[in-house]
């Protein structure tokens, strides 16, 4: 038993090797069985190509290799070669003449981004390699080569893909992936309000802003961390199950045979979600402020002396937002379930009956069961987006009320994201907010793995089919 | 029998009547902060009489259109607000179902290598908060001056640049299409471009719908962005952005009531769309769930 999970273990990374191995093997074979116009293309992309007549994706290579090139030379390497300090020379204001030093936050974006092109130069390198090893083997063959009409072509039948996902994978690459790493590699730097660019210089720190997260000292971030990763996970259990079960069963309720207008009632729970949330919430926060209009009709009525602390007491908040978030929950459930309920096969209950069981046993019995092997999955993605459910507890309250036992500005009702969101923007404390984001990652990454594996559709595919 | 029957019915009939006591109240209270917010645009503030801030009772003691009229009244931007938070929504609609129904379709229909691979990858991508990146993208915007005056291009570029990652509802309902018809079609000659455009699109006209509906309503409740971007300038603010200003700052007292009127003619062709759609999002909805 033991034995096979070592194996398994060493399996991707034999696997890395063997493949890298057997790329380097061809490559090798491809310059010493290549003619000249191969070995030409080892330096000149796509020269092997243009010269054996398929001229759109020979120019294609070389114009890609110019491009890079004269990207990494004309203006990604004086940034590049920074990357290690991160720049040294400060901007010198104490003149009247202002004279620029380095930019930290540029050396560090456009390093980043003059590695990647590295990285891209390689792989479009060892593209054209491959093409040409390809294109000489057919002539060995004695077959033709495709021409650059039937080349243009395949981009909309064979390699269609290739075109369906040049633009997305470009934007996601741009505005996800580079910003993702900038920000991790920011967590190992003390970029700060101290360490401002362009005035300021910030540089790398190793696992510091880590130590920090972890140091429970009156100046670290140990406790905070603690409470606002607790409260977290505590939200999105209930946020997620509250809602969840409620929902369920306002779905059986408007489902139950005998009750009519059943749209009626439908449409009357979907408003919530047809109403933009920041209109809604930004009204029920309101609702339940000191001077709202709950606690108004409350002393007026006499029920109670003093407004009741819904927003300013940090338990009070946490369960008003738990209540509103059913309010805003149970819709989407509820339209969920419906659709969900009416395919449980209808003799299961039929024969349930007969045996005389009760409505509960027929719930706890049959679909209950159903309805957690279904939904299994996306209980799992409400649950980590609950983790990040930041408009709810934004609009609702901004993770207030404030409190003088947590650092970095957060509050009682703050998620890992809101404190993340506060940091950004209230203290600029970039380093702090960089580490917390990867904590984020790290608990939605764990929880995700850990309950994949234990949901019934995973492990037995065909329980209810 | 007839009796035990008689007794069932009884039974049955006192269920239901419960049920509908509990619909009732359930509706009260999910139809009550929209009657609220309905009731407050009306309120007017005479001075003696009432103010525009929050008050205490719900039924307003003189009605006028005093809120709906500051709107138009050119003392602010709400005009602006509105036709910007259109723009975007409408550019973001289009834009990102046609780059999700791209990302859908190479994914379910074609195999190519490193397929699984870029799935896991935007996963895993997908894990981390979207905050995260908000600095860097600022800078990368304010590099292509899409920042403050120009935050509006800028902010539908950021929408639809990542589209690409939500391609899993789309995708299932491809998956359920089947591969046959593809078959038939390529060998009566047909490109994957032309099965694409003029036989899998026209049969998916509810994902479609509903694609772009989610893509068109996100717009309108999004803070964080439209702020940090749009950042100090009034005029290429969003509704969102702009108007809970008048909900949060010092004075709000006096803005509650316009801030209800802005929120009520945002709401209603937003509910009106939404409510005439309603099918199609229910159907995605469900289909997302069940194959997460």
């Amino acid at each position: 038993m033991e034995k096979t999970d070592v194996k398994k273990k060493k399996g991707p990374v034999r696997d890395f090797f063997c493949t890298l191995g057997a790329d380097l093997r061809e490559i090798g074979t491809t310059w010493s069985e290549g003619d000249g116009k191969t070995k030409l293309s080892f330096l000149f992309f796509g020269i092997g190509p243009i010269m054996r007549g398929r001229r759109l994706l020979g120019v294609t290579f070389l114009v890609v290799e110019a491009a890079l090139i004269a990207f990494i030379a004309g203006f990604g390497w004086q940034y590049f070669s920074k990357l290690g300090t991160l720049g040294t020379v400060e901007t010198n204001a104490s003149s009247r003449v202002t004279t620029y030093g380095d930019n930290s936050f540029l050396i560090l974006l456009f390093g980043l981004l003059t590695l990647c092109a590295f990285f891209a130069l390689i792989f479009i390198w060892r593209l054209n390699v491959r093409e040409n090893r390809r294109e000489e083997l057919l002539l060995k063959a004695g077959k033709h080569l495709p021409s650059s009409k039937s080349d243009f072509e395949s981009l909309f039948d064979s390699n269609f893909d290739k075109t369906l996902l040049a633009l997305p994978v470009i934007g996601i690459f741009v505005f996800t992936v580079l910003p993702i790493i900038f920000m991790i590699c920011v967590a190992f730097t003390n970029y700060d309000a101290n360490h401002q660019a362009p005035s300021k210089l910030f540089t790398w720190v190793g696992f510091e802003n880590f130590a920090n997260l972890f140091s429970f000292g009156t100046d670290g971030f140990g406790s905070t961390f603690a409470t606002v990763l607790i409260w977290t996970l505590v939200w999105a259990f209930f946020a997620t199950f509250l809602c969840y079960f409620l929902g369920i069963a306002v779905a059986m309720l408007i489902n139950k045979k005998g009750i009519r207008f059943k749209k009626f009632w439908r449409t009357i729970l979907v408003m919530t979600i047809a109403v933009p949330q920041f209109v809604s919430l930004l009204y029920v926060a309101k609702l339940f402020a000191a001077d709202g209009l709950i606690n108004g009709t409350l002393l007026r009525l006499g029920w109670i002396k003093e407004a009741l602390p819904f927003w300013t007491d940090p338990m009070w908040a946490r369960i008003t937002i738990i209540v509103v978030n059913i309010w805003i929950g149970i819709p989407y459930l509820m339209l969920i379930a419906t659709g969900l309920l009416m395919n449980i096969p209808e003799d299961l209950y039929e024969s349930a009956r007969i045996d005389g069981a009760s409505p509960w046993q027929m719930f706890r019995s049959i679909t209950l069961p159903y309805m957690l092997f279904v939904t299994g999955p996306f209980l799992l993605t409400q649950f980590t987006g609950n983790l990040n459910n930041f408009n709810v507890i934004y609009l609702l309250n901004q993770g207030n009320p404030k409190s003088m036992g947590l650092v970095g500005g957060a509050g009682g009702t703050d998620l890992l994201v809101t404190w993340l969101y506060k940091m950004t923007i209230n203290d600029t404390n970039y380093r702090m907010a960089a580490v917390i984001g990867i904590m984020v990652f790290i608990v939605t990454a764990v929880t995700s793995l850990v309950v994949y594996n234990f949901l019934p559709s995973v492990k037995d595919e065909e329980g209810f089919q | 029998m007839k009796e035990k029957r008689s007794s069932m019915k009884r039974k049955r009939l006192i269920g239901n009547i419960f049920s509908y006591i509990l619909l009732i109240l359930i509706s009260l209270i999910w139809l009550f902060p929209f009657v609220g917010l309905v009731l407050n645009s009306f309120r007017s503030y005479k001075p003696g009489v009432e103010y525009g801030g929050m008050v205490d009772y719900l039924v307003p003691k003189t009605f006028s259109l005093d809120s709906y009229r500051f709107l138009f009244s050119g003392e602010n931007n709400y005009v602006q607000w509105y036709l910007n938070t259109i723009i975007i929504a409408i550019f973001t609609a289009v834009l990102q179902t046609m780059i999700v129904l791209c990302v859908s379709y190479a994914l379910s229909r074609m195999r190519f290598k490193g397929r699984t691979l870029l799935m896991r990858f935007w996963l895993i991508l997908g894990m981390f908060p979207g905050f995260l990146t908000m600095i860097c993208l600022y800078f990368l915007l304010k590099q292509m001056g899409l920042t403050q005056a120009g935050a509006i291009p800028g902010l539908i570029l950021v929408y639809v640049a990542s589209s690409g990652m939500g391609y899993y509802v789309c995708k299932g309902y491809f998956d359920t299409i089947p591969k046959a018809l593809d078959e038939a079609a390529r060998i009566d000659g047909a490109s994957r471009a032309r099965v694409f455009l003029t036989m899998t699109i026209p049969m998916s006209k509810p994902i479609i719908i509903y694609t772009a509906l989610v893509a068109f309503m996100a717009p309108w409740c999004d803070y964080v962005f439209a702020s940090y971007i749009a950042f100090g300038h009034d005029s290429s603010y969003n509704v969102a952005v702009a108007m809970q200003r008048w909900v949060w700052t010092g004075d709000y007292q006096g803005y509650f009531t316009r801030f209800c009127a802005g929120g009520v003619l945002v709401a209603i062709p937003i509910t009106i769309l939404f409510m005439l759609l309603q099918n199609y999002y229910v159907e995605g909805v469900t289909g997302g769930a069940v194959k997460g």
